[in-house]
């Protein structure tokens, strides 16, 4: 059952074939065997999920259900679940108890899917391995001595090692298509404010986007059409039309013009992994798409301009985090200020701390317009080699990390190294464009991600283009050997 | 050395909307404490602001009022900063980009106008309250007030004494409650202010410098809080000192201010534009349907009282000092068809006076225009002396009736039979022969005391002008 579709999971559970209790049971056990392997799920959810299960089989018994009720899901822990601890892979957040649901984990509900549990994460969304995470590291399943990317590094390892059929993810620098692309599975970037930021932890508000990671590119356009939609309740939603990113899965990609910038094939590209990305080219190229090199000239300037914008907004947003109202607070403060800083110093890690530290400096009187205002600056010039490529091109493709999984505490102590990582995603989320990875091919044995990246509210279109690959191509289709 | 004060206000009005600027949670005053604070003002993990429509429309009928431009875009900054009444560890505000800006006012001073420039009022959401009162070693935090809208009104270094400031402050006052964007209630903290006053020598032209004080809630502590805070700079500079850059706590019970923190310990605000707020954008149709919606000015009002009325200038800005006192007046006029000087002089008079000392609220009233109207109209018709209305007035405001009832139970009915008074004067005259000697002798200045004496054996009832008219006649003999 766990190498099935979405869409043969949900046909049989229409079908009867089998209940959605039975999937539930099915997966939760998976869960339980395998996962002392990888350290996917931060809180398996079981009882409530046997609960959701129950009632999705009513709705499928009497002819109310969704296309996804009944099928299992595994929500990033940024998400926040009503009565469900919510750590965002902090101490900080180990005792918060959500009192309400993020709106994509309502919609979720709504729609009838059953939450399996919730993902590691690096904290508080803050890495590129995955190790930051106050619940230990998360290992790929196709290398359990190597990293599985992130920052939803537990929500694509659950995917990849098919714990769960489908999961949620976000991605502020390239948090859902770097670990994709490292683990093999799909995953999918957004437009900015198409998906609904209520009630997903904030890590940089400007750049954070909530996405689906699947299987292939047809689950993922079946999950983003439950998490998608206009929400009132976040003023930098987009009020677009609902609409089926189902529908234009089988279309031709017969004269669709691919740009290929050279800033993503330049230095720091590994061989193999560039060798993995010109096959995919050809493929495509064989489908009847036509091959234009372009340019992205502000794309060297993508990590540095993040780096600056990213920690700044996580140093205001992570300031609820005080002792005062939630989460760690340290025992018997002297004073206020005793409570402050003991309450942070020992409820944040270190990675969290450093950007914190980055982008309370950047904002700093005196620094602000070196700093802050300038990277604003730099940002819309990054964004405007996009709005040119796409007066040319309709996709843009490139490989989705520089290389393939590293190795578990290879990176940590050289936090530039790990940040480069992220070099091909970045300018995506700086941009607000959507941004899809796919798997495409493997080297010794570690899966290479391709990126490709569509104009604002292209999605339906990424989603042909991959849906297209995968129909030519059966990469998406294999299982880390430990997991089959 | 003669001293020249400057002062600057930051006036921060709560506006009059039911919920919160960025939630939906419930402005009333009093609750209990955190049972109006949603998840959003509670600041946990994940929560969004979204703008409160209303907000905007208010913000923007101040600015048309001041005629300030109203910016077509603004942005929402965070001003960031610890402390346990900020949940979220910021405060939403304007900062670079307001949504008010340069405008002006009015104010009278000794009868004179002088024009006082605002420099920005931009739109932020209120903290919570700390209570360090009722929790041993521990302090409380009530979230209620945590994201109430507050409209922030910036002066220019404009005013010259505590009694410019005043006038200020009271018009502000007054104009947030003719738009109907604020209650105005200062007990409750709805409208309040910090004080930026410095001194410089008479003639200089460079400011000195000031010192803030902080949260002033009442005209009487404002006033208070200046003086005592000049007295202390011009001693300081007297003595050879030099005045501090400060944020001042005033202490009412002591009245006194004290240092709360330095410039140099001032807070690094790390100002950034709110991520979570789209720039506001205002469209010139909304603020043509908003101008359209706008009540008559103070300003309006007060030349058309005096062109419409031929009210002087201070009665005209003491009658349209708040919209329910100047809409009293107009209706009394109308109602009892008298002239206008006699109707404001009996508002701004005996009835001010009464509501001053009772400290209420012209809607509070206990004469309504209708009962003020027909007393006003026995006046106008002789029935009764302005000197006996006084009486009438004051049995009305004790609940005892109608001016007619009253007039009827008392025998207040003025005296206007030419042979009764005639009776009277005989009778003062008979009685004082001593002073009718000395009159008819040439001391004229007498006159005034047989006209005392008729009007004091009439009990005040006898018609003043007819005992006037009367009287003459029968001195001359």
């Amino acid at each position: 059952m766990h190498n099935k579709t979405l869409a043969e999971l949900s046909h049989a559970l229409h079908q009867r074939e089998y209940s959605s209790v039975e999937l539930t049971r099915y997966f939760l056990e998976r869960i339980e065997r395998l996962d002392t392997q990888i350290n996917s799920f931060i809180s398996v959810t079981a009882e409530m999920a046997l609960a959701q299960a129950q009632a999705a089989d009513q709705r499928l018994q009497s002819g109310n259900a969704s296309p996804l009720t009944g099928i299992p899901i595994a929500h990033k822990d940024i998400f926040c679940t009503e009565g469900v601890k919510t750590s965002c892979g902090s101490k900080m957040l180990d005792n918060f108890i959500a009192p309400y649901n993020a709106t994509v984990v309502e919609k979720c509900h709504t729609a009838g899917l059953v939450m399996l549990g919730k993902t590691n994460m690096d904290e508080f969304a803050m890495g590129s391995s995955n190790e930051t995470s106050f619940y230990g590291p998360v290992k790929n399943p196709w290398d359990t001595q190597a990293v599985p990317g992130g920052s939803s590094g537990g929500a694509v390892a659950a995917v990849a090692a098919r714990l769960a059929p489908v999961a949620t993810g976000t991605d502020t620098g390239g948090s859902i298509r770097q670990p994709a692309a490292l683990c093999g599975i799909t995953g999918l970037k957004p437009t900015y404010g198409l998906v609904s930021r209520y009630g997903m932890i904030a890590f940089a508000s400007s750049l954070d986007q909530g996405g689906p990671i699947g299987d292939n590119a047809k689950d993922v356009a079946l999950l983003l059409n439950v998490i998608a939609g206009f929400d009132e309740r976040d003023s930098t939603s987009l009020n677009h039309p609902q609409e089926d990113y189902t529908a234009h899965l089988n279309d031709s990609i017969a004269g669709l013009k691919i740009g290929l910038p050279k800033e993503f094939f330049g230095e720091g590209l590994n061989a193999e992994v560039g060798k993995i990305v010109e096959a995919a080219i050809k493929e495509l190229e064989q489908a009847g798409a036509t091959l234009h090199e372009i340019e992205l000239p502000h794309t060297h300037l993508s990590v540095p301009v993040y780096y600056i914008i990213a920690p700044a907004e996580c140093s205001s947003n992570l300031s609820r985090y005080d002792g005062v109202r939630f989460g760690h607070r340290c025992e018997n403060p002297q004073d206020l200020l005793d409570l402050y800083k003991r309450s942070r110093a020992q409820g944040f890690g270190a990675e969290v701390k450093r950007r914190i530290m980055i982008g309370t400096y950047a904002l700093s009187a005196g620094y602000y317009d070196a700093y802050y205002l300038k990277a604003q600056q730099i940002r819309r010039l990054i964004s405007n080699d996009f709005t040119d490529a796409f007066k040319q091109v309709d996709v843009i493709l490139g490989p989705t990390s520089p290389t393939t999984a590293f190795k578990i505490g290879e990176k940590v102590n050289d936090p530039i190294s790990m940040y480069l990582s992220d070099i091909n995603t970045i300018s995506v989320n700086l941009a607000g464009l959507p941004g899809l990875s796919i798997p495409a091919g493997f080297v010794n044995q570690r899966p290479v991600g391709l990126q490709l990246i569509g104009n604002y509210l292209n999605e339906a279109r990424l989603l042909n283009v991959a849906h297209q690959y995968q129909q030519r191509t059966d990469w998406h289709r294999q299982n880390p050997p430990k997991f089959l | 050395m003669a001293w020249e004060v400057v002062i600057g206000l930051e006036i921060h009005a709560q506006l009059a909307t039911n919920s919160k600027i960025f939630s939906g949670a419930s402005t009333a005053y009093g609750a209990p404490p955190n049972t109006q604070a949603c998840a959003v003002d509670l600041g946990l993990p994940g929560v969004l602001p979204v703008l409160n429509e209303k907000v905007v429309r208010m913000a923007a009928k101040f600015g048309l009022a001041i005629g300030a431009p109203v910016a077509p875009r603004s942005v929402f900054a965070r001003k960031n900063y610890f402390y346990p009444d900020l949940p979220k560890g910021y405060q939403i505000s304007q900062y670079e980009l307001p949504i008010v800006n340069k405008g002006q006012i009015q104010i009278e001073i000794d009868g004179k106008e002088k024009t006082i420039g605002i420099t920005r009022a931009h739109l932020e959401e209120d903290a919570g309250k700390s209570l360090h009162e009722d929790f041993q070693g521990l302090s409380g935090i009530d979230l209620n007030r945590t994201g109430t809208p507050l409209l922030e009104i910036v002066s220019e270094p404009d005013m010259r004494s505590p009694k410019e400031a005043i006038a200020y402050m009271k018009k502000i006052h007054s104009l947030v409650r003719y738009l109907d964007i604020c209650d105005g209630n200062m007990q409750e903290g709805s409208f309040r202010c910090d004080a930026n006053v410095s001194v410089r020598p008479q003639g200089q032209k460079e400011f000195g410098t000031r010192s803030e004080l902080k949260n002033l809630n009442s005209f009487r502590f404002v006033e208070r809080a200046i003086n005592i805070e000049i007295e202390r700079q011009i001693d300081l500079l007297e003595s050879g000192g030099t005045v501090r850059q400060e944020t001042r706590l005033y202490d009412a019970d002591k009245n006194e201010t004290r240092p709360m923190r330095s410039k140099e310990e001032a807070n690094d605000y790390r100002y950034f534009p709110d991520p979570d707020l789209l720039p506001l954008l205002i469209e010139s149709e909304f603020l043509e349907q908003i101008k359209a919606e706008l009540p008559e000015l103070p300003d309006d009002k007060k030349q058309r009282f005096i062109q419409q009325y031929g009210l002087s200038l201070y009665d005209a800005s003491g009658l349209t000092s708040s919209r329910e006192l100047a809409d009293y007046f107009e209706e009394i006029v109308k109602l009892s068809n008298s002239d206008a000087k006699l109707c404001a002089n009996w508002v701004m008079g005996d009835l001010a006076a009464l509501l001053n000392k009772n400290n209420l609220e012209i809607t509070d009233s206990k004469v309504s225009t209708i009962q003020l109207a027909a007393m006003l109209r026995r006046i106008s018709d002789k029935t009764i002396s302005g000197k006996i209305a006084k009486q009438v007035f004051e049995a009305m405001w004790n609940g005892e009736g109608d001016a007619d009832t009253i007039i009827e139970k008392r025998g207040l009915k003025q005296v206007t039979d030419t042979g009764a008074i005639e009776k009277l004067i005989d009778e003062v005259i008979v009685n004082n022969p001593k002073q009718l000697q000395d009159y008819r002798d040439g001391k004229e200045k007498l006159f005034g005391f047989f006209v005392g004496q008729v009007m004091k054996v009439s009990k005040g009832k006898a018609n003043p002008k007819q005992v006037n008219e009367l009287l003459k006649k029968k001195l001359e003999g």
